[in-house]
């Protein structure tokens, strides 16, 4: 598989009102395939994660379309896209997000008992993905009692458990080292990404360009080119 | 739903500090609810006690008499009257009033006396040791087994003891269903022995004792009494008519009232707060389960389900520390007015669920305005 993952047109978002108001995203245009691991990068506050938001069906644009495997996700009601999101998306968050008060095992089947699996069965899939990542031996751990790396293999293991076409990363290496954020991604690209998925990656850590299929440049709410990925 | 369910369930409780206090403020807030509504009930079912134990379906008495422990006597045709009245089926004079004893060591103690009318006993209690007939003998009284017997100094069947300077003896020891309010122990005599012995104003008759020909009779009676200028009233209107002097003469039921208010506001803050601020600890993780994909719905039922699983686990240990102290009270004071009532429990756990309600409203509303673009932009 290798077609057209994602597909946003003339995308516009902006925030306050009146003389308040900021222009976020300026008409974006934006395409990515299946099998693609697309960085968008920028400086802060030029609308990234704005747009990674746009792209993932959490932030309603003011205006323009969201075509994900040729669906628009933003003519979806609240609950269809709530669950678009749960089978279709996976996030990583910046700060990662796992539930201190839950094992490592019960943060990374989350997506799965969401989906109303049965509660056994969700932790032995998830144990296999805490194995894929290299957990598997620190399962029953609360994340406090892991690594940054190691809460950010959680956070991604959260995030494949449910087998979604697309993942988004925001800001997957702002909170780690420089060699474990290495690793980190390149993990990714190694085991996470194949031809059926897609992964948006928002970043400014420019340590990891190296791993990207394309990378897209951002400024002021708009793509403004792209730039070439280090060998 | 189970699963996130269990998911709520984990979260709530891992937190056990939050969880604690939770659970503490509730079981606390139930506790002193349920402890001053039984204390309460307690008081008006041990204020009844006479009307409970002597067990008439009527009762004949003076318009201005609110409480059977402060009787005003009638005359003795009220009673003549009474019987005539179509409709009863026998009428009969009760005599209550309190007397002061003197025991074999010397000390004095005050005591009620009921007189039962001499040819039929009606209202008599069912003895325990002892004939019935024995109350015709000279002297002759009978005690009553309750938690103030001891406050006659134990007596067995043949103790004597005086009363206004005659000779008494205890014939019978007799048992009640509800021992009286103001810790006075209790003497059965003949309406007749009991005018002799304890001095009396001009009218002696405390109640008439009514027992109608049918119920369809009541009402009729009613009238009849009303018009010689006397109020009749059935057992549990008359039960009612003390309950409502407690608590709206005494200021025992204000009170009570507003201990139980202030319990409930407790109750209520400590665990609307602890609930909010468990919330709000939570809500970028919330923010990330609807980012991952949960409905609102969804965790709207998480909310609710770990308030009603702390309201409901506090309001079992609330009850179950009310009655566990409320017994040890008992074994203690024996005479220790608290009734635990259905009524009781059923009020508290209307207010446990308003705590749970509220608590939950206020973590709803914080999680419902939560946009998962939030937990980007943090």
């Amino acid at each position: 598989m290798s077609g057209i993952a994602i597909k946003a047109t003339s995308v516009v978002k902006s925030f306050g009102e009146g003389s308040a108001k900021v222009m976020a995203l300026k008409g974006l245009e934006f395409e990515a395939r299946f099998g693609e691991m697309v960085y968008i990068v920028g400086p802060s506050g030029s609308g990234k994660t704005t747009f990674l938001s746009v792209l993932s069906g959490i932030l309603r644009p003011d205006s323009g379309t969201v075509l994900v495997e040729g669906a628009d996700i933003w003519s979806m009601p609240a609950n269809a896209l709530a669950a678009f999101r749960l089978n279709k998306i996976g996030f990583v968050f910046q700060d990662y997000h796992l539930f201190p008060r839950l094992t490592t095992i019960e943060n990374t089947a989350i997506p799965l008992i969401l989906r109303r699996r049965d509660w056994d069965q969700s932790l032995r899939e998830a144990l296999g993905y805490l194995d894929i990542v290299g957990l598997k031996e620190r399962a029953q751990l609360p994340p406090v009692k892991l690594s940054g790396g190691e809460q950010q293999r959680v956070a991604i293991s959260r995030a494949i458990v449910g087998q979604p076409d697309f993942l988004v990363f925001d800001e997957p290496t702002a909170s780690l080292d420089g060699e474990t954020g290495r690793s980190i991604v390149r993990f990714v690209k190694e085991k996470v990404l194949n031809d059926r998925r897609c992964i948006i990656v928002v970043t400014h850590d420019s340590r990891i360009y190296e791993f990207a299929s394309r990378i897209l440049t951002m400024e002021d709410g708009k793509l403004t080119g792209t730039m070439p990925v280090p060998a | 739903m189970k699963g996130i369910f269990r998911l709520a369930f984990k979260l709530l409780v891992n937190d056990k500090a939050k969880f604690s206090a939770l659970i503490v403020g509730i079981t606390f807030a139930v506790f002193l609810m349920v402890q001053m509504t039984s204390l309460f009930a307690g008081i008006l079912d041990h204020s009844s006690s006479t009307v409970l134990n002597v067990g008439a379906t009527m009762w004949v008495m003076d318009p201005s008499v609110q409480t059977v422990a402060n009787s005003i006597g009638m005359p003795d045709y009220v009673l003549d009257a009474v019987r005539s009245i179509p409709g009863v089926k026998f009428a009969a004079p009760l005599y209550s009033g309190v007397a002061l004893l003197k025991l074999p060591d010397g000390a004095w103690q005050a005591a009620t006396v009921i007189g039962l009318d001499d040819s039929t006993l009606f209202g008599r209690p069912e003895l325990i040791r002892g004939k019935i007939q024995d109350i015709y003998a000279e002297n002759a009284f009978i005690a009553v087994y309750d938690s103030e017997f001891k406050k006659l100094g134990n007596p067995q069947i043949g103790s004597e003891l005086q009363i206004n300077d005659h000779r008494a003896r205890i014939v019978g020891i007799a048992k009640v269903n509800v021992s009286s309010l103001f810790g006075l122990p209790t003497l059965y005599t003949t309406y007749y022995r009991a005018l002799q012995y304890i001095p009396n104003p001009r009218f002696t008759i405390s109640y008439v004792l009514v027992e109608p020909k049918t119920p369809r009779d009541i009402p009729a009676i009613k009238k009849a009494v009303a018009k010689i200028g006397y109020r009749a009233v059935t057992k549990s209107e008359f039960i009612g008519m003390i309950s409502a002097f407690y608590k709206y003469q005494t200021g025992i039921g204000t009170n009570i009232l507003i201990m139980t208010v202030i319990s409930f506001l407790v109750g209520l803050s400590i665990s609307g707060q602890t609930f909010y601020t468990f919330i709000i600890e939570n809500l970028e993780k919330f923010g990330a389960l609807k980012a991952i994909g949960a409905t609102n719905n969804e965790l709207v039922a998480m909310i609710l389900f770990q308030a009603a699983f702390t309201s409901l686990t506090g309001y079992g240990l609330g009850i179950g520390l009310c009655t566990l102290l409320v017994t040890l009270a008992k074994v203690r004071l024996p005479s220790y007015a608290s009734m635990i009532t259905y009524f009781n429990l059923a009020v508290a756990f209307v207010m446990v669920l308003f705590i749970a309600g509220f608590s939950s409203y206020v973590g709803v509303r914080r999680v419902l305005r939560i946009e998962p673009f939030d937990i980007f932009r943090s």
